[in-house]
């Protein structure tokens, strides 16, 4: 009776898992089959797509051309991650030990971004970057300023959980009584007992950084994604050849980051962390 | 390794406590609230929850500002001084261990704080950790650990640093009975062996009573009484005390002329000025003994006993007397001779008991 139970479960778990791999990668499967077609009925596979990336400086171009799309998008989701872990963890920590009345406001301010579509965040945020570069800079690095408040959602999200998994006042307390400086229990306490959630935020940023193109695009800054997109116009074996090389990229980066994290910890979470990372990334990248 | 352990030869420092207020929107917490505690005497405040114990315990820790008043430690008033300032060990209710270091590490961090060598520090933590008898454990994190241990590494924690004051704050409240009852002995002895000048705040009047130089009764942000353990338990100060500390019996009475007359037997009372009128006699279960021989007739003590509650030594019978039950505390040996059913009759000892006024009536002040 139970023994068959499960493996119903068993078979159903399956099928799901299939179905959904099929799901994420006939798409992807697909584009590299484009990407390889020679030109002509018969012609044979042909990476010449692939080879051609190179001669795009606007995608990767020299590393130390700050323009290209790639290095953009690479320097705005490392800067958009680590400002709003630095903005992010301090408030909510400070919320919760002094200011718990305000948590349901600053929550519900973080959520914000995800009910706004991002053409309307782009109409509020186009005369302030008129402004910002006339006065300050121009440079697409300026983006950062919009991904840190389109990121903001997924970030509370990650770290609250990390928060609520641990007695932040409790543990303040202590290390306060034993005679450490705010920033030290910062530091030294709050943060080594959160990194997973730090980890999460982080690979949240960066997925959904390198995937932003409504923004950069209608702001006029060309990241990587907009940089593709102009690409198929001219040259759509091409483009395409990009996406998959940025999907593999962006899988590879993650993969890698998530294995940073933490040494001590079991396989079994990481592999957890990476699936929810991935199921949130497409819903996050396509926006 | 022997348990040769340098223990801090500090001598305790005196606490002060002097006239802290403490609101909380429109509830006070506390109300010119004093409280001395000599150098190394171990003071336990006991109070139902809400009663500001644990309030005074945190603005002792600066953990949280006061109003008014000020807090002296040794010497020095520390009122104005943040917590990481005000050399004060504590050990929390809830497991408080850092959850990413292992013990020793745990006992160590306070002494990184204060900027002392990698060495030493480890040396010192260990040294700790055995006076509270967990070297072997110094390698585990927080989760490895049980309630107790990890309680006694916040105690070696929180003693590494050696403070002026330690501050428990109802640290066996999440523990079970047993382990409860060992830790309780084990602070006491670790206690008396630094010297530490001590507050330990419960609920728990087993615990205050057992291990405190001075319990302190707390009722609604003040002391109702303040004394050595057998003064507050046989010599309560006020009707609180006396219900709050051990078991009380309430019997209704009237008050002539400086004794109190329950149903036919005159007790003095503790304070023999109170006005005359009805009151409530509060009578302790160990006051009361139970006689069944003799004259069984229809007296206003006569009546059946209804449960006996063995509790290793002693018993507690249960004897209603038709219109009130009442608690009769006995050697077990004793309350074996009076099982459930029996008819009994009850005796008062004639030692001066405190009145309680019916809590509705309007007369009083």
């Amino acid at each position: 009776m139970t023994g068959s139970r499960r493996m119903k479960l068993q078979i159903f778990r399956w099928v799901t898992f299939i179905a959904a791999g099929l799901f994420f990668l006939v798409p992807i499967w697909a584009m590299f089959e484009f990407s390889t077609r020679g030109v002509g009925e018969n012609a044979p596979r042909t990476f010449a797509n692939w080879k051609a990336i190179a001669d795009f400086p606007e995608l990767v171009g020299p590393l130390t051309l700050s323009s290209s799309g790639i290095i953009a998008s690479l320097e705005l989701a490392a800067i958009t991650s680590i400002a709003t872990l630095v903005v992010l963890v301090p408030t909510m920590v400070w919320v919760r030990l002094r200011l718990p009345r305000l948590r349901r406001v600053i929550e519900s301010i973080s959520l914000l971004p995800l009910t706004i579509p991002a053409i309307v965040l782009v109409v509020g945020f186009w005369p302030m970057y008129q402004w910002i570069g006339i006065n300050i800079n121009d440079s697409i690095l300026t983006l950062a300023f919009a991904y840190i408040i389109l990121v903001l959602p997924y970030a509370y999200r990650a770290l609250d959980a990390g928060l609520a998994a641990i007695d932040v006042k409790t543990l303040s307390e202590a290390a306060r009584s034993l005679g450490a400086s705010w920033f030290t229990v910062m530091w030294r306490v709050i943060v080594p007992n959160i990194s997973s959630a730090l980890l999460n935020a982080s690979l949240l940023s960066v997925a959904l950084v390198l995937g932003e193109y409504t923004i950069a695009n209608n702001l006029l800054y060309p990241n990587l994604q907009v940089e593709i997109v102009s690409l198929a116009r001219t040259n759509a074996g091409v483009s395409i050849a990009v996406a998959v090389a940025s999907l593999l990229f962006a899988f590879v980066l993650l993969v890698a980051l998530s294995f940073v994290g933490g040494p001590r910890r079991q396989s079994t979470k990481a592999t957890e962390r990476l699936v929810q990372t991935y199921a949130r990334d497409f819903s996050g990248g396509t926006r | 390794m022997t348990a040769t352990v340098e223990t801090p030869a500090r001598a305790g420092v005196e606490v002060r406590l002097e006239s802290l207020q403490r609101r909380y929107g429109t509830v006070t917490a506390l109300n010119d609230f004093s409280l001395t505690l000599g150098p190394g005497e171990l003071v336990a405040l006991l109070g139902p929850s809400g009663c500001g114990k644990t309030t005074a315990l945190r603005l002792l820790a600066g953990l949280e500002e006061a109003d008014g008043g000020r807090v002296v430690i040794g010497g020095q008033d520390v009122t104005g001084l943040p917590a990481n300032k005000r050399d004060v060990g504590m050990v929390f209710q809830s497991y408080s261990l850092f959850p990413h270091m292992v013990a020793w590490e745990n006992v160590a961090f306070g002494l990184q704080m204060r900027k002392v060598g990698a060495a030493e520090r480890k040396r010192r933590a260990l040294e700790v950790l055995e006076l509270v008898g967990l070297a072997p454990y110094a390698n585990r994190y927080a989760v490895q650990m049980s309630g107790g241990q990890q309680q006694r590494v916040a105690l070696a924690r929180a003693l590494a640093i050696r403070p002026k004051v330690l501050l428990l704050d109802e640290p066996l409240s999440a523990l079970d009975a047993k382990v409860r009852s060992r830790l309780r002995d084990e602070i006491r002895r670790v206690q008396l062996e630094v010297g530490i000048t001590t507050l330990f705040v419960t609920h728990d009047q087993e615990e205050a009573l057992a291990i405190a130089d001075r319990v302190g009764v707390m009722n609604a942000g003040h002391i109702e009484q303040l004394g050595p353990p057998t003064q507050v338990y046989t010599r309560p100060a006020t009707p609180f005390v006396a219900e709050f500390v051990g078991l009380t019996n309430r019997l209704p009475g009237n008050v002539k002329r400086g004794a109190v007359v329950v149903r036919g037997t005159e007790l003095p009372l503790v304070h023999p000025d109170a006005p005359d009128g009805p009151a409530i006699a509060l009578v302790r279960p160990e006051a009361v003994t139970l006689a069944s021989d003799g004259d069984m007739g229809d007296g206003p003590l006569v009546g059946n006993v209804i449960a006996v509650a063995f509790l290793g030594a002693t018993s507690r019978v249960t004897v209603d007397l038709g219109d009130i039950t009442v608690l009769v505390q006995l050697p077990t040996s004793a309350a074996a001779a009076h099982p459930a059913g029996t008819r009994v009759r009850l005796e008062l000892r004639t030692d001066p008991v405190l009145i309680a006024r019916e809590e509705k009536a309007p007369v009083e002040a």
